[in-house]
């Protein structure tokens, strides 16, 4: 066990290192941009004068090295500066919209590892069958379909011709009120308030878009897991087992499936971080207020203090995530926690 | 009446190229507390008749015909849920390759716990006890620790036991061993089958031991059945087999099978015995090695591989070098082949110190074409992409400054030389078998014409019958072009077929070296002798006819 806390230590502090790097890159990377904020903000009006005036008062016409002591600084203290274009700091802008992205992706992501996992485990254990067949159809489709596209039918269907759907226009029809901010999930936030009625308009909301990221992100973890399955069922061990006479539920969850579940974990790790940052076009199609759309639209005007506020978070986000995985990873595995001491 | 009874036993498996039989008729019967060997080399179908037993067969094969009968009940009609309260409590299995046969993630004391509750021999609360019960009874020290142990942190020769003690766990009647010693040290085999024969003896069971091994059948087995292409050629006592083999195929396994006494000319079958080479007298000395060390950067510190060793090897002279895993002899042969540094020592080769150069500055040392290598696993040591020709031409192509022309024509030399059919050139390595592959191998190796050839166990994966081939081609070579060798092995009777100077390494040490005659027929050190008496020692024939050849 003393070696597992170890191990957890180090990993954490070679997140560290990662961290001081994504400030700096996240920081010259704003510097960068084309375009110059000033100017932008000054409006069409501005002239020389009030140019430099903003510029002065954004602190931008000092030395690169003194701007990103100043910037340094302020992250250390937890300020991340004011958005230019919300006027809101930027601390608070991520606090809103990245539960709001967060909600989304874990729901996509619950709803595809509850499909993709089975698929693929029956597609492995009947190679060949009407289940492996379509696991194949699924794991096509998924790849091959954009999620603008498959969003955009989903609402065409559902909400237009059958209107079972609510409007896409993000989390929450106007009719419910907000649910007291908690953790920023509203299902969460709902529950904990007892507002059921809220946390059915909220779940609504999410149906579609959730299904628009589980399709598109099905796809790898099916097959994933469908590969793994079937290296895990030819080994040897398992062919120990079937010789031992233990059950074949035995020798599919104990045996095999804790085996295939490592490159599983891999992937639904890899899925993540890609689809928590890659959802911009499902965030813009639903009208999601997610951290996405949020980027996008700072990238858009040069609003370098939330892009900078946006890509830190990120990268905080995917150490975690990292961290959270070589865990899982260490605790299915023995053979891990002893390879890196 | 006999436990199991096998009566024209067919299966056949659905490949790409349509149907293949792999077992076709076989008839077996095994009696109680009976232990019945089965011997063929790869592809006889000597494995799949055991999985078809047990019903374990992969999803592409069948049992086309036959009956299978286990103390009454009808193997191959009875419902699979009957058939798995049977397996593990009635008939369990070991296999080859013991550490791949476990749980990878899954403590090896749980693993028998399982089989344990599944069969009922233990609840949940006397589990634990029961497991290690089982440990216990297939001779494992400190049990209780080991219970928590994960394969990986285990010797091959442990899990083996470990694999043992699971398939033994139910008091099963009947245990196949599925070629139980194959990757194991000698010294390991033996206890591993000692143990096994042992353990089946006390209980009363029966047991049927797979084996490509004809000699350690012979030494474990009450009677001996050899299989060829899917069919039971000869079946009898190992006495009588190796007296008075009566079908062609099991003389010639006999003749292969390598053992005291016997010349590398007699491990051919008869009609291929030509007079034995004569090979020079080796005088001048070509390599020497003084006080080489060799330190590793452990875990838990440094840890010596090669402790300070000298030995010589004379010009045109056949040394080999015996030890089990991690007595540092791979290491050694790498440093040689100045593939690894030393930590210090010299190699003195035709008076010129080769460890000043280091390794990574030999490649384009002029002297990298003296000193030439064949490795260990024929298959893995070449590049799938290449045909053998290719292979074969990249030393010449890097090393011996010919001309693109020359080249085709030595590569064809070559072929030649080491009996390698000149059309399979072209062939890539998958579409070579085994001894092919080891031809390619050799005639790779002596492409730029070497004075000094490392061998490093190049027939350990092969069958007996291609080994005596490839021994011989060897013998050959070295009296037609007069190169020296190292032979690397754990198998102390291909050592002797081969050898004229023996070393035999321990921990990193030499513990006795001589020529190959005395050590093994008058070993001084205790070690030698454990290993001597660890090999498998085949029953005399009837007819001296190693003298014949000579």
């Amino acid at each position: 066990m003393a070696g597992r806390l170890s191990t957890i230590g180090l990993r954490i502090t070679h997140a560290i290192p990662v961290i001081l790097g994504v400030v700096v890159v996240s920081f010259l990377l704003t510097r960068a941009l084309p375009g110059d904020p000033a100017v932008y903000f000054a409006g069409a009006a501005a002239n020389e004068q009030s140019i430099a005036e903003i510029r002065t008062a954004l602190g931008l016409d000092k030395p690169l090295t003194e701007q990103f002591l100043v910037y340094a600084g302020d992250v250390l203290t937890g300020d991340l500066g004011n958005s230019l274009s919300t006027g809101q700091p930027v601390l608070e802008d991520l606090a809103n919209r990245l539960p709001a992205s967060l909600e989304l992706t874990l729901t996509a992501l619950l709803l595809s590892c509850s499909i993709a996992i089975p698929l693929g485990v029956l597609a492995a254990t009947r190679p060949g069958s009407a289940v492996d067949h379509l696991c194949r159809v699924l794991v096509t489709a998924g790849v091959s379909l954009p999620t603008f596209f498959t969003g955009i039918v989903l609402i065409y269907v559902f909400y237009y011709l059958l209107g079972i759907a609510p409007s896409p226009l993000g989390r929450l029809d106007f009719i419910y009120i907000e649910p007291d901010h908690v953790t920023g999930f509203y299902l969460i936030d709902a529950a904990i308030a007892g507002d059921w009625e809220t946390w059915i308009g909220a779940l609504k909301q999410l149906v579609l878009p959730a299904t628009t990221l589980a399709l598109f992100t099905l796809a790898p973890l099916a097959r994933m897991t469908r590969a793994a399955m079937l290296s895990a069922l030819s080994s040897d061990y398992i062919r120990t087992a079937r010789a031992a006479g233990l059950t074949e539920d035995k020798v599919l969850f104990t045996y095999a499936f804790r085996n295939a579940l490592l490159p599983v974990i891999t992937t639904l790790g890899m899925v993540f971080s890609f689809t928590l940052g890659a959802n911009v076009l499902v965030e813009k199609v639903f009208a999601w207020p997610g951290i996405g759309s949020y980027a996008v639209e700072a990238l858009v005007v040069s609003d370098y203090a939330a892009v900078q506020g946006f890509v830190l978070a990120m990268a905080l986000l995917f150490v975690a995530l990292n961290l959270v995985i070589d865990l899982t990873y260490t605790l299915i595995d023995p053979r891990i926690g002893f390879e890196t001491k | 009446m006999s436990l199991l009874s096998i009566k024209d036993l067919k299966v056949s498996f659905k490949t790409r190229r349509g149907d293949v039989d792999a077992v076709r008729g076989v008839s077996l019967d095994v009696a109680k507390g009976e232990v019945l060997g089965i011997v063929g080399e790869s592809g006889s179908g000597k494995s799949v008749t055991s999985y078809a037993l047990m019903r374990l067969l992969e999803s592409n094969g069948r049992v086309t015909g036959g009956a299978l009968s286990y103390g009454g009940i009808d193997l191959g009609t009875v419902k699979e849920s009957v058939m798995r309260d049977l397996r593990g409590r009635e008939i369990s299995m070991i296999f080859q390759n013991p550490r791949a046969a476990l749980n990878p993630i899954r403590k090896v004391g749980h693993q028998i716990e399982d089989v344990l509750r599944r069969h009922s021999r233990a609840t949940r609360s006397n589990a634990r006890a029961e497991a290690i019960k089982a440990l216990e009874a297939v001779r494992i020290r400190n049990a209780e620790a080991r219970y928590s142990a994960y394969p990986f942190e285990l010797s091959g020769g442990m899990c083996q036991r470990i694999v043992i003690a699971l398939a033994l766990a139910c008091d099963p009647k009947l245990l196949i061993a599925d070629e139980p010693t194959t990757g194991l040290d000698i010294t390991t085999q033996k206890a591993v089958m000692d143990l096994i024969v042992d353990l089946i003896a006390e209980r009363g069971m029966s047991a049927i031991v797979i084996t490509h091994d004809l000699g350690l059948a012979a030494q474990y087995c009450d009677r001996i059945a050899v299989m060829k292409d899917g069919e039971v050629v000869e079946e009898g006592q190992a006495e009588r087999l190796f007296a008075a083999p009566r079908h062609a195929y099991t003389r010639k396994l006999v003749d292969a099978t390598p053992r005291a006494g016997a010349s590398v000319r007699s491990l051919l079958p008869s009609e291929l015995r030509t007079a034995a080479p004569v090979l020079a007298k080796a005088t001048a000395p070509l390599l020497e090695v003084r006080d080489l060390v060799k330190t590793y950067q452990g875990k838990s510190g440094p840890v010596q591989a090669v402790k300070g060793i000298s030995f010589a090897v004379k010009k045109g002279q056949s040394v080999g070098l015996v030890g089990e895993s991690g007595c540092g002899k791979s290491t050694t042969s790498a440093i040689l082949v100045r593939l690894a540094d030393p930590t210090s020592g010299e190699i003195l080769f035709n008076g010129e110190d080769l460890a000043k150069t280091p390794a990574k500055d030999f490649a384009r040392d002029p002297r990298r074409a003296r000193i030439q290598m064949v490795f260990q696993d024929a298959t893995d040591s070449f590049n799938p992409r290449h045909t053998a020709r290719h292979s074969i031409g990249e030393p010449l192509a890097r090393l011996s400054g010919l001309s693109r022309k020359k080249r085709q024509d030595r590569i064809d030399e070559l072929a030649d030389l080491v009996g390698l059919p000149r059309p399979l050139l072209d062939r890539f390595p998958h579409q070579l078998s085994g001894g092919q592959k080891a031809r390619v191998g050799i005639a790779r190796a002596i492409a730029v014409d070497p004075e000094f050839l490392i061998l490093d166990e190049p027939t350990a994966a092969l069958d007996v019958s291609i080994q005596a081939i490839v021994l011989n081609l060897l013998v050959d070579l070295r009296a037609k072009l007069g190169i020296s060798y190292l032979f690397v092995s754990h198998d102390l009777h291909v050592v002797r077929l081969l050898c004229d100077h023996v070393i035999v390494m321990r921990d990193g040490e030499i513990v006795e070296e001589g020529p190959a005659d005395r050590v093994m027929e008058a070993p001084t050190h205790p070690y030698t002798r454990e290993l001597l008496a660890a090999a498998p020692t085949p029953p005399a024939l009837a007819e001296p006819t190693f003298s014949a050849a000579e």
